[in-house]
């Protein structure tokens, strides 16, 4: 994954480019997965892999670009990349290095049957986890329509309000 | 068996190379491609906390991952917006490079 990311920077070509960002974002899928957000790791693999970098490579190819000129690049930008980089992953290391280390929490039958107990016994929820699976959209479903709901209606008016934009946006070039 | 310290470690490293290709890269393309990337590792280190801060009944904390599903909603709009400017700007000055979008150059 991190292998995918530091080809994003290193290739010429855009569409390479995108296709080593589509793979970054498939091992960090992975990675979600793993962490037992499965929901996170298929709305990953939906929304960024399937619709974003479709629409990235579309764009790409709408606008037909070449490879970045071999022409001298100015050392000053490159220069300051790398720094950056060092500097922020030097910093990086002499945070965590300092900082408590923690084990996963287990996720075992065990503990999701004891978890269950928090919510109402005839529940979907309550009877999946008594089962020892872990209903992780159900759980993150019953977070986001009991305490979230503002905010996700709010999300609902900024999408619709992206979307008029977009159509805006590119009608009135075509005039 | 990977620890907390592991997974931030993972995404600090990914977002230095999303920070590293938004400043030396200069296709407006990647340079937005690197902002995704770095959005995506903010996404990691906030599924990881989640995960490993249970919530008092001991499953992993939701809260956390309907941030991340606030990110990527946020994430998706922005690019369509982004991309969108990319291609009025492409029309009206045939490049993307950000070396030759001088105008608000003092």
């Amino acid at each position: 994954m991190l292998m995918g990311g530091g080809a994003v920077i290193a290739f010429r070509n855009p569409v390479s480019s995108a296709l080593s960002v589509v793979a970054c974002f498939v091992g960090l899928a992975g990675l979600f997965i793993g962490l037992s957000a499965f929901f996170v790791g298929v709305i990953q693999i939906l929304v960024y892999t399937g619709a974003v970098m479709v629409l990235f490579v579309f764009i790409i190819m709408l606008l037909d670009l070449k490879d970045e000129e071999k022409a001298a690049k100015p050392l000053l930008p490159i220069a300051a990349g790398v720094v950056l980089f060092v500097v922020f992953t030097v910093q990086l290391i002499g945070v965590l290095s300092r900082s408590p280390n923690k084990i996963a929490p287990d996720l075992s039958a065990k503990t999701l049957a004891f978890a269950a107990n928090s919510f109402p016994p005839t529940s979907k929820i309550a009877t999946t986890l008594s089962q020892g699976k872990l209903p992780d959209v159900h759980l993150i479903g019953h977070t986001l329509f009991t305490q979230n709901n503002l905010q996700l209606q709010i999300l609902g008016v900024l999408l619709l309000v992206a979307t008029i934009g977009v159509v805006v946006l590119s009608k009135r070039q075509a005039d | 068996m990977a620890t907390l310290n592991d997974y931030l470690l993972v995404s600090g490293l990914l977002f230095a190379m999303g920070l590293a290709g938004v400043v030396l890269r200069r296709n407006i393309i990647i340079v937005f491609m690197c902002l995704e990337l770095m959005l995506s590792a903010a996404n990691l280190s906030l599924v990881a906390f989640s995960r490993f801060n249970p919530a008092p009944n001991g499953l992993p904390d939701t809260n956390g991952q309907m941030l991340v599903f606030f990110v990527v909603t946020v994430a998706a709009a922005e690019v369509a917006v982004g991309l969108a400017i990319i291609v009025a700007l492409y029309r009206a000055r045939q490049t993307i490079h950000t070396d030759e979008l001088t105008s608000l150059k003092g």
